[in-house]
């Protein structure tokens, strides 16, 4: 059960800082993106480019997708540049089925 | 029904009417009694005819609105005479008080007033230019209306003046404007 | 004209002079505004108290009142007692930030200086303003006098900063006929005002306090949105006691009381008269007449329109043979002004009811005399002797 109007904090306050993590974004998604880490040369230009910081980077190296929050845009597909082509966006389906 | 006197400036704009109502009202008020000091806004344009007004009373005043029948009509320029309708709504034995040269007969014929009506008349300008060395009748006037009708004393109002409008101007315009007060109050004549 | 005066408890000002004195002695942490007539002298005076260093406040002046208000809500969300003054357009041009202000429950204080709306274009007093923002979450205080336009202003602050309040609060006074108008009033000392409206300490995290991150003005989606604005509906339930209780404390540091309205020769009043702001003076000159040609009139000065106070106006009203009720604007409703139906919804409440009128008087600045509150007064006991109603709404100082 959700907090009545008498509990809720007032004026429509949100109190906890980052509280967008708490929102699933991912349930939104209809293409994934998928990592070739052979062709990947970490320029990071997705990572700039990936409107809900959903690329995961480790010690500098390009290691993923956080499938929580990606809403599966492209945009990290779109801007790996030409000549690398690192990421493809595959339909969910194929991509759960794969595994 | 009114316990209060009812006071109604004419003149143009920026020969300092409002101002005097406002002088006179603190001059009252610093006697102790209720006042109420408005002007009528309209076309705010140097020139244009513009009106203000005084409530004075020794109670409370409640009443808000126009001055409808004023007691005492203040005409700070007389070229306003056939311009404006001067005595709209005043009784038979009003105080008018007009700044100009002429004698009061003439101006009791000119703005065609009965016998009961009590005509004063100074040359306000004139004063204010020897006085302040420009066109600025009120402080005369004021001086005249203490004079005439006692509704308030000329010395509450040099007071009030030296004491409030000593921040906003200089001592020389505080010094002319006090001796165009006592001017006013000397050189009114009534007819 | 600034005062610093020896004389303070008898001194001449107009109701802007007066307002922006009492913004002076209050030292409001921000102030953004944008000048309009008649509101213009509130802002030039206390521009003038904000050069002269005789105030902490930061000035904002801005490219329009939408802008202003803005600027107040920014202010208000970060923490800051913040004030401001407005009239007519002006205020019409705030109107979707006063909705955010009040769903934000920032505890503003607004001089709304009251003007007649557009079209025609007029810039004289009438309650089309702030009467077209009475849905909008604001409390409504309005004042007869300059007296009641600084007593108003001083309270408003605690009103708005209550606990049980958070709203802002609108103190409204009549353009030009008080705005403009020197009267007698009695200031209060500057330590007792400081006293009285204390330090404003908000009792939520502010956009600066960066120990307490909180996010404000986020989306509300279908499944939180009604339970803010219900909290809503409760401030401004509640602020009725509030405004109740700090008038009673007001009345402590400056000794003039005050309440949700004031009744005036009410106690065996058979016909009475309901008018908001200066033209109640104007017609307790005419109750006092009517009373000595041996009429029992009264009249009844609400001096809270947000929250209105149904139960208490209905209270004082239901023995009394017949009313009118005086809107100094119109709703359009074709049925009566705002003030009317209220007091006539209010009214529902009681097995026992006044007849009842309503009529619009005043729009653009027309003079309201007390020939025109006899003349009414006069209809009213035409109704109380024959029982019926002629005309339940209708127009008075205006040309047929």
């Amino acid at each position: 059960m959700k907090k009545g109007w008498k509990e809720t904090p007032i004026r429509g306050i949100i109190l906890e800082a980052g509280s967008a993590h708490g929102y699933s974004t991912g349930g939104w998604r209809k293409l994934q993106p998928t990592l070739d880490r052979a062709k990947c040369i970490d320029c990071m230009f997705c990572w700039v480019y990936c409107p809900d910081s959903a690329v995961i980077v480790e010690n500098g190296k390009m290691v993923g997708f956080d499938l929580e929050h990606c809403k599966g845009c492209g945009i990290c597909a779109m801007e790996c540049p030409d000549k690398v082509k690192a990421i493809t966006m595959v339909l969910e389906e194929e991509e759960k089925e794969a595994k | 029904m009114a316990d209060y006197i009812e006071i109604r400036w004419h003149g143009r704009a920026q020969q300092g009417i409002v101002t005097a109502a406002k002088v006179l009202a603190e001059a009252a008020l610093s006697e102790g009694k209720y006042v109420q000091a408005f002007p009528e806004f309209g076309p705010e344009r140097m020139g244009a005819p513009v009106r203000a007004f005084n409530r004075i009373s020794s109670e409370p005043i409640r009443l808000h609105g126009q001055v409808a029948n004023p007691s005492i009509v203040l005409i700070a320029d007389p070229t306003l005479i056939g311009t404006v309708d001067l005595a709209e709504g005043t009784s038979d034995d009003a105080v008018f008080i007009v700044n100009t040269p002429k004698p009061p007969d003439e101006m009791r014929k000119k703005l065609s007033l009965n016998k009961k009506a009590k005509v004063f008349t100074l040359d306000a300008s004139a004063i204010s230019i020897e006085c302040i060395g420009r066109h600025i009748p009120n402080t005369p006037m004021l001086g005249a209306l203490a004079k005439a009708t006692g509704v308030i004393q000329v010395n509450a109002v040099i007071n009030d003046f030296r004491e409030n409008y000593s921040k906003k101007y200089s001592q020389k315009v505080i010094e002319g404007n006090l001796s165009a007060i006592r001017k006013g109050f000397e050189e009114v004549k009534e007819g | 004209m600034a005062v610093e005066t020896k004389h303070k408890c008898n001194v001449g000002l107009t109701g802007n002079s007066a307002v922006a004195y009492a913004m002076k002695q209050i030292n409001p942490d921000v102030v953004a505004a944008y000048p309009i007539t008649p509101s213009t002298t509130v802002m030039e005076e206390f521009s003038s108290y904000v050069a002269d260093g005789a105030v902490d406040t930061e000035l904002v002046t801005v490219e329009s009142e939408h802008s202003a208000m803005s600027a107040c809500i920014g202010a208000a969300a970060a923490g800051a007692r913040v004030m401001t003054a407005t009239s007519s357009q002006g205020l019409a041009l705030m109107w979707e930030m006063l909705y955010i202000a009040a769903g934000m429950r920032l505890p503003i204080v607004m001089a709304c200086v009251n003007r007649a709306l557009s079209a025609p274009l007029n810039i004289h007093c009438d309650h089309s303003d702030s009467m077209g923002a009475r849905d909008s979450g604001w409390i409504q205080l309005y004042s007869e006098t300059v007296q009641e336009a600084y007593d108003n202003i001083i309270q408003a602050v605690r009103i708005a900063e209550h606990e049980d309040v958070l709203l802002p609060v609108m103190v409204c006074l009549d353009g030009f006929i008080t705005s403009h108008s020197i009267e007698n009033l009695c200031l209060i000392d500057n330590d007792k005002v400081k006293g009285f409206v204390g330090e404003y300490k908000p009792n939520q995290p502010s956009l600066l306090d960066v120990e307490h991150p909180a996010t404000y003005g986020a989306v509300a989606l279908p499944d939180s949105y009604i339970e803010a604005r219900r909290q809503q509906s409760e401030a401004m339930k509640l602020a009725k006691d509030v405004i109740t209780d700090v008038g009673k404390a007001f009345e402590k540091v400056s000794g003039r009381s005050y309440g949700l309205m004031e009744k005036y020769r009410m106690d065996d009043a058979e016909v009475a008269m309901v008018i908001l702001s200066s033209a109640a003076g104007t017609s307790k000159v005419a109750v006092d007449e009517m009373r000595k040609r041996g009429a029992k009139a009264g009249l009844i000065k609400p001096r809270v329109f947000r929250p209105f106070p149904y139960l208490e106006i209905g209270e004082a009203l239901k023995n009394i043979k017949a009313v009118a009720v005086l809107d100094r604007a119109d709703s359009y409703s074709s049925f009566g002004g705002p003030l009317f139906t209220e007091i006539r919804s209010g009214l529902y409440e009681f097995d026992k009811r006044p007849k009842i009128i309503g009529r619009v008087f005043g729009l653009g600045g027309r003079d309201y005399g007390v020939h025109d509150a006899l003349a009414v007064f006069e209809e009213l006991l035409r109704i109380k002797d024959t029982g019926k109603v002629d005309k339940l709404f209708d127009y008075i100082t205006v040309r047929e």
